[in-house]
């Protein structure tokens, strides 16, 4: 049974989160590192160059790396700081075993002992209930190795077909768009071209805060004249100083996008040519967009009608663009729609495919790209291949040695694999690289599905949240302490090196999944020795699928700092082997060659041609309304990471921004009788958090915004709706109805837990 | 000798408040744990507006110049130090006479500690560790023709304006150019003022009310949003 074995507090005290400090050799002026360790940070898509310094098998401190080339030695806090995850108080280094006997609800186990227990229970239930009573959860923060290899565990040695990750919550919106208009996913150019380009229309990304080397190159376009259009319902910092701001009411974007696509039509501010040579389906776009008048479009949107012109005027008459958007856009139930939304005014303008022109997705998690191509989505193979498509389900049996009939089907996204926990049909459940009950919406019933489950494995390296319901916690590795490669946010595959050896019976990811598959006696396809001998596998899975890794190889990633995806080992047109292949850096040029449209045109689909999709507007689900009049939407800090695990556990970073605000407009809190820094407690249909006020201008003032990287009592996902993309399943974080009151007292935790707990 | 060519410039602009300087800074190796940058918000119920503060290294330091125990010292190459021991007293003169706010005293180690444009690392030809890490390049370390071609729109000015003190200074700061055609120097003091009269900073937004300025902009995007 998967209840907490104690209570909350007393986990708390054992496990944490506590604080690490700088101390010892990380403290001392006069300690000189062994080595510098050349790898990536471990947070955010855009995986800056770092250097580790190393001393006695702990990492004690860190060196810009000035030369690799994406971010020049530059780094945001939690880049600077994110060594202190090591030989940390917390860090788990023995397996643990659910324990109500014991003060701390866990008590240690052999590692031996606990995969045998895992496996063992994985057997019963397999046994009893069949091979799809066990779920695997997996995470976009581990290397594209472990995820293809958590992938094929799953459907090889599990045999489930449930299986499916944490980007879920994140990158889905604009992977499926992109299929959908592009036939491939991924960023369209290096961040390098946006220097020199005209405009860059950022919709619904906090730049600054959640991917910070983005901002140096963004303004850097500015500085040589590009426009910046910001469409965001807070100021934020990219905000401050853009060219036009457009305050877009939560959750209107699609509707925005049509009306100034509206305009552009209207004055003809749209490339006739490229539409009629390079896409498929502007009739119907063009149908659709007719309903959106300028008047109706700012009545919608909350943007004046002189806003949404402007923006109109300056992105239809610009000779080079970019726009890039991120989970303000994505994160709603119409999520795929606002990202077809906005690839659609990137191909009416005919502004793709060029060296000072493109498009793209800001990725939020360290291999957002990487992660999400290789096979641990619940419907997809390694290769960005579809675990539908006999063909693509022939080839990749044929790599892992199975039969197709044996190769289980597609499963679920990761909240229906939740409601499938509450309805009793999966009844055990693996995790690593994801914490579910603070990271996904309405954590309420997410508590009560996990508390329903028969057995429960978490793999991680500190307890999160979510492991507290575990039976059996596995002491996994930090990003530190194992190889591997990742794909950032442009689609450069880099390398993950290795700076410290596992401490105590902790080990590497990618082994735990190995000992599990060689303890339920399927060891066949799960005897790698290190993760180099897995992305030889991987490259020849991929190889032929849209995501062609084919031609990486480990020497190739180092010796040119990144090799931009796809990257043929052979010729894509000849079938010919390639010595180098230089990879792609750039999507879609004219003339390019790919292996769906055979030369036909540059995007992937037989025809070459991209396809617009109509971008429908639909109202969010639980929108604002007369119960609940005020909008709720949730995002990021700059020194925060996800749900925390890590970051929560970072003195300097929790000190910088310890514990969630929620952020106002004047106007809302003079009605409300709540002042800068008073307790004030927001309520939805699922619940209500009280946390303390920050009174701002620099929001709408219908709208209140909570960061999300906290757990319990301080948990905005707590409130959130779990609506969802009726396509790409991703839930609807960033606006709900809620209600707002000045609380009477503190709440019950501000006295017994510290801020990061 | 850090390397004439070199300058720091700080850009207040591009501060993105994210304190990856001050994060950074606390890395160093002469004052490991301890941040040397200040880094504020200017008024955060208003705006996101943030300001990085490091040593401006001034030509004549006001600090140096008050120091009753002449513990504090200027390099041959213009770097204006940390307090010496044994000579600092903690008398905190200092920290009370420096125009903008950079020597702390502190107390547990009885000593004053400040930027000092890490000399370990600028002394051998290499950036200072916030510059170096700064996401936004807020802080900048480089050559003249180096930011002159980066920031074609600004013009590093160097000369500040105390009431009647002038202050010259090693660190550049990064104004809009055509300021710099109006005055020379930076009116700090003019610019406490309730009406600053040359601000330049303004957030383009366009309302539905009446433009508040002949761009047809305003100061507020929400002014319309009633609750």
């Amino acid at each position: 049974v998967a209840t907490i074995p104690v209570d909350d507090l007393r986990i708390t005290r054992r496990f944490g989160p506590h604080l690490s400090s700088m101390t010892g050799a990380r403290l001392s002026t006069s300690v000189d590192p062994e080595k510098l360790v050349k790898t990536h940070c471990c947070f955010c898509g855009q995986q800056c160059g770092i250097q580790l310094k190393v001393l006695d098998n702990e990492v004690i401190g860190f060196e810009p790396w000035e030369d690799f080339p994406f971010n020049r030695g530059m780094l945001c806090p939690k880049g600077v700081k994110r060594y202190l995850q090591g030989s940390h108080p917390d860090r788990l280094m023995t397996a643990l075993r659910r324990d109500p006997t014991s003060e701390s609800g866990f008590s240690s186990l052999a590692y031996e002992q606990a995969i045998a227990q895992t496996a063992s229970a994985i057997q019963r239930l397999q046994g009893e209930h069949g091979h799809a009573s066990i779920a695997v959860l997996g995470g976009a923060s581990l290397t594209t190795e472990k995820t293809y290899l958590l992938g094929k565990f799953a459907r090889v040695c599990l045999k489930t077909p449930f299986i499916d990750y944490n980007g879920r919550l994140c990158m889905v919106s604009a992977g499926a768009a992109n299929k959908k208009a592009f036939g491939v996913d991924r960023t369209t150019n290096p961040w390098s071209d946006m220097v020199g380009t005209e405009v860059i229309w950022v919709a619904g990304s906090n730049v600054a805060e959640c991917s910070p080397i983005t901002t140096n190159y963004i303004w850097q376009a500015r500085e040589l004249g590009a426009r910046v259009i910001v469409q965001d319902p807070r100021i934020t910092p990219l905000a401050r100083t853009c060219d036009l701001y457009l305050p877009v009411k939560p959750g209107r974007d699609a509707a925005l996008f049509a009306g100034v696509l509206q305009i552009m039509i209207e004055r003809g501010w749209i490339d006739r040519g490229f539409i009629d040579q390079h896409t498929v389906g502007f009739d119907q776009v063009e149908a659709y967009c007719e309903q959106w008048t300028l008047r109706r479009t700012a009545d919608v949107t909350g943007v004046p009608q002189r806003s949404l012109m402007q923006a109109a005027e300056w992105w239809g008459t610009a000779k080079s663009s970019f726009l890039f958007h991120a989970r303000g856009i994505e994160h709603h139930s119409n999520g795929v729609q606002n990202a077809l939304g906005t690839i659609n005014l990137v191909l009416a303008s005919g502004r793709i495919g060029k060296p000072k022109s493109g498009y793209g997705t800001i990725v939020g998690q360290a291999n957002g790209q990487g992660g999400r191509e290789h096979g641990q989505k619940c419907d997809q193979l390694p290769g960005w291949r579809d675990i539908s498509n006999p063909e693509h389900r022939q080839y990749i049996s044929s790599v892992w040695g199975i039969n197709e009939a044996d190769l289980p089907g597609p499963g679920v996204d990761a909240y229906e694999l939740f409601r499938k926990i509450d309805a009793g049909e999966i009844k055990g459940l693996i995790s690593i690289c994801f914490n579910p009950l603070v990271s996904l919406p309405d954590s309420n019933f997410v508590r009560r599905a996990l508390e329903k489950l028969e057995f429960y494995v978490a793999i991680d390296f500190f307890l999160n949240d979510t492991a507290r319901h575990a039976d059996i916690v596995l002491p996994g590795s930090l990003q530190e302490e194992d190889e591997g490669t990742v794909t950032q946010v442009e689609g450069r595959i880099i390398k993950i090196n290795k700076a410290v050896e596992c401490p105590g019976e902790a080990r590497q990811d990618w082994r735990i999944i190995q000992d599990l598959a060689a303890a339920l006696n399927r060891p066949k396809g799960f005897m790698f020795n290190e993760p180099r001998e897995i992305f030889e596998e991987l490259r020849i899975a991929s190889r032929g699928g849209v995501a062609d890794y084919s031609g990486v190889t480990y020497e190739k990633i180092e010796r040119e700092m990144g090799v931009f995806w796809p990257c043929y080992s052979h010729d894509p047109q000849t079938g010919a082997p390639l010595d180098d292949h230089p990879g792609t850096p750039r999507l879609f040029e004219t003339g390019s060659y790919n292996p769906i449209a055979k030369g036909g045109g540059p995007f992937y689909f037989p025809d070459g041609r991209a396809r617009f999709n109509v971008a429908d507007y639909r109202d969010p689900v639980d929108d604002a309304s007369d119960e609940y009049p005020i909008y709720l939407t949730t995002g990021r800090v700059v020194s925060q990471f996800l749900s925390g695990t890590q970051t929560r556990r970072i003195g300097p970073l929790v000190k910088q921004y310890p514990e969630p605000l929620m952020e106002m407009h004047p106007k809302l809190a003079a009605r409300l009788g709540i002042n800068n820094g008073d307790w004030a407690t927001a309520e939805t249909r699922r619940g209500a958090i009280t946390l303390k006020a920050s009174v701002v201008t620099t929001i709408r003032p219908d709208t209140i915004f909570i960061p999300y990287h906290w757990a319990g009592d301080k948990s905005v996902n707590r409130l959130t709706v779990a609506a969802q993309d009726p396509i790409s399943r991703i839930p609807q974080y960033k606006v709900c109805g809620c209600r707002v009151r000045k609380a009477a007292a503190a709440p019950e935790y501000a006295a017994v837990l510290e801020p990061q707990q | 000798m850090k390397p004439d060519h070199l300058h720091f410039f700080i850009d207040p602009s591009r501060c993105i408040g994210c304190q990856a300087c001050v994060q950074a800074c606390s890395e160093c190796d002469t004052h490991r744990g301890e941040s040397m940058i200040h880094l504020e918000y200017v008024d955060r119920a208003s705006s996101v507006q943030t300001v990085p503060v490091v040593c401006m290294h001034c030509e004549q330091p006001t600090c140096a110049e008050v120091c009753p125990a002449d513990a504090i010292k200027r390099t041959a190459d213009g770097v204006v130090q940390s307090a010496r021991r044994p000579r600092c007293i903690a008398c905190g003169n200092c920290v009370m006479a420096c125009p903008f706010g950079v020597p702390e005293v502190y107390e547990d180690r009885h000593i004053m500690m400040k930027c000092d444009m890490c000399y370990d690392r600028t002394s051998a030809g290499r950036r200072p560790m916030c510059a170096t890490v700064c996401p936004s390049q807020a802080l900048f370390f480089g050559t003249r023709e180096q930011i002159e071609q980066l920031r074609p729109a600004s013009a590093p000015t160097n000369r500040f304006q105390f009431g009647d003190q002038t202050i010259t200074t090693r660190v550049f700061v990064m104004t809009p150019k055509r300021l710099v055609t109006i005055a020379p120097y930076v009116d700090v003091t003019g610019a406490m003022t309730e009406q600053p009269t040359n601000r330049a900073i303004t957030v383009r937004v366009i309302t539905p009310s009446e433009p508040s300025d002949d761009n047809g902009l305003s100061g507020d995007p929400f002014a319309d949003i009633n609750v």
